[in-house]
């Protein structure tokens, strides 16, 4: 058997705290407020940036975060996480299409709220299906994120041709009506989404974890976001979300999030329960 | 010999390893008295197939679950595709799409360094067959925070690059054939009911 130095409890309480006094640094430094995430999630990103930095210990990674915000920023990336696609999960474009669309139609006027944007994919997905849909003039996104990088990035609209080729065939999985190419210009090594798009996008930056309600939605979409935060932050941002949307307003969760845990569930009734889009009961006085 | 105290199980599987989980777990009941968490490579869809199969061949209780779903005894817990599976302090499971590693999502490293941290000495891991290096260095993470290690006999796997960079490590301390993985679970772990 290895010599392999052993890693004991004690160890790791200190890298745990450790964890918390960065966290608490980047907090009262920077503003960003990250001390309710999901402790596994938290954890395994910032030892990957450590790794990463070759510095030797989380302490010396405080240091370098207090005093080198090119380096915060590069932090700041790795725990915002901003992984996301046009159409992901197309599925749940297709039923939001389906079972939500017609519902939008009896609307005058259709607020969307957009939590947790990250660089703008899934913002211009949903302003192209409204378009198609005939909706989108009398429709308005606000599209928020922590990280004002990612929003400057989402407000270009500027996305890899790599990447396009996929978002392409999420369209058409989505029930696209023509093709996803109508709605951008190649540019140099990129495409360049048609800027019509953004005339009923507000791009906004807000924090879920300290900012307050963003009033009377129609539709919340924000998914994929809560799953790095912890339980009792999850309960204070549903409750936010309840307060956030009108009565029979829609709020769309990724497919792995859940309402069970939120404290809130029996205020909402499933539209597509296994795409997780639910609706606000109306309740009646 | 028998270890005292596991209070878990994770178990990391790739190429070849839908058939290798399925010959392990089905040697196993609901009787099993504490959680499994299990990794597999896989494409992202929106539904796990691979939770239903796994249902339809063991007596064990099989999830792919939500975010924040609570870590109960006797429970296989697959990893759902294009999430990182990992285990939260307080018994719960917490996904995350951040970045592939080992182009994968699910990673079974991200799963072994959060289960190793969480349980420390009290877990013991499973590394099976897989054509890529993803798992060894959460084999070696589990071994020095006193946990115990098990990789598949190459000989014994389809593809046999995972178990054998695992065994590189010098961090496993058994190397069994496939077909003996299930019953020493069952004898290690269950023998320690209270």
């Amino acid at each position: 058997m290895s010599e392999a130095p052993q890693i004991n409890d004690q160890y790791v309480d200190m890298e745990d705290v450790e964890i918390r006094l960065l966290l608490e640094a980047i907090f009262h430094i920077y503003g960003y407020d990250f001390r309710s995430y999901s402790k596994a999630s938290i954890r395994r990103r910032v030892l990957h940036r450590l790794n990463l930095s070759g510095l030797p210990s989380i302490m010396e990674m405080i240091d370098r975060v207090m005093k080198d915000r090119q380096f915060f920023v590069q932090l700041l990336n790795d725990l915002t996480v901003n992984v996301t696609e046009m159409y992901r999960d197309p599925q749940f474009y297709r039923s939001f299409r389906e079972e939500v669309v017609p519902l939008l139609k009896t609307f005058p006027f259709i607020k969307i709220w957009h939590a947790g944007c990250s660089t703008g994919e899934e913002i211009y997905s949903m302003a192209i299906l409204l378009e198609e849909e005939g909706l989108y003039d009398r429709a308005m996104i606000y599209a928020t994120d922590i990280d004002k990088n990612v929003l400057a990035t989402a407000k270009k609209g500027i996305y890899s041709i790599s990447a396009i080729r996929q978002y392409g065939e999420n369209y058409l999985q989505a029930g696209g009506k023509s093709s996803l190419s109508d709605y951008y210009t190649c540019k140099y090594e990129g495409v360049i989404i048609d800027q019509r798009l953004r005339r009923n996008i507000l791009f906004a930056d807000h924090d879920l974890a300290t900012d307050q309600v963003f009033g009377e939605m129609n539709v919340i979409v924000c998914r994929n976001v809560l799953i790095y935060f912890d339980r009792d932050l999850q309960r204070r941002v549903f409750q936010l979300f309840r307060d956030s949307l009108d009565m029979g307003g829609v709020l769309c969760l990724g497919t792995k999030e859940s309402l069970n845990f939120s404290g809130i569930v029996d205020e909402f009734e499933p539209v597509d329960g296994k795409m997780k889009i639910f609706r606000r009961k109306q309740v009646s006085l | 010999m028998s270890h005292a105290g596991i209070r878990a199980v994770v178990i990391g599987a790739s190429w070849g390893g839908v058939n290798a989980s399925i010959k392990v777990l089905s040697a196993l009941d609901s009787s099993f008295p504490v959680p499994l968490f299990l990794a597999q490579h896989q494409r992202y869809e929106s539904e796990s197939r691979l939770a239903r199969v796994l249902e339809t061949r063991t007596q064990m209780r099989v999830v792919a679950p939500e975010d924040k779903e609570p870590v109960l005894p006797g429970v296989i817990y697959v990893s759902p595709p294009g999430y990182h599976m990992m285990v939260d302090g307080n018994a719960t499971i917490a996904l995350s799409c951040h970045w592939p590693v080992h182009y994968s999502r699910p990673s079974i490293d991200e799963l072994f360094f959060s289960a190793g941290h969480v349980y420390g000495g009290g877990l013991l891991a499973v590394l099976l067959t897989g054509a890529n290096e993803d798992g060894a260095e959460g084999i070696r993470y589990i071994h020095q925070r006193g946990g115990i290690t098990i990789a598949q006999d190459p000989a014994t796997a389809e593809a046999p690059v995972m178990p054998e960079s695992a065994i590189r490590t010098g961090c496993v301390d058994y190397i069994l054939p496939l077909d003996e993985i299930g019953p020493f679970l069952r004898e290690q772990v269950s023998s320690r009911r209270k």
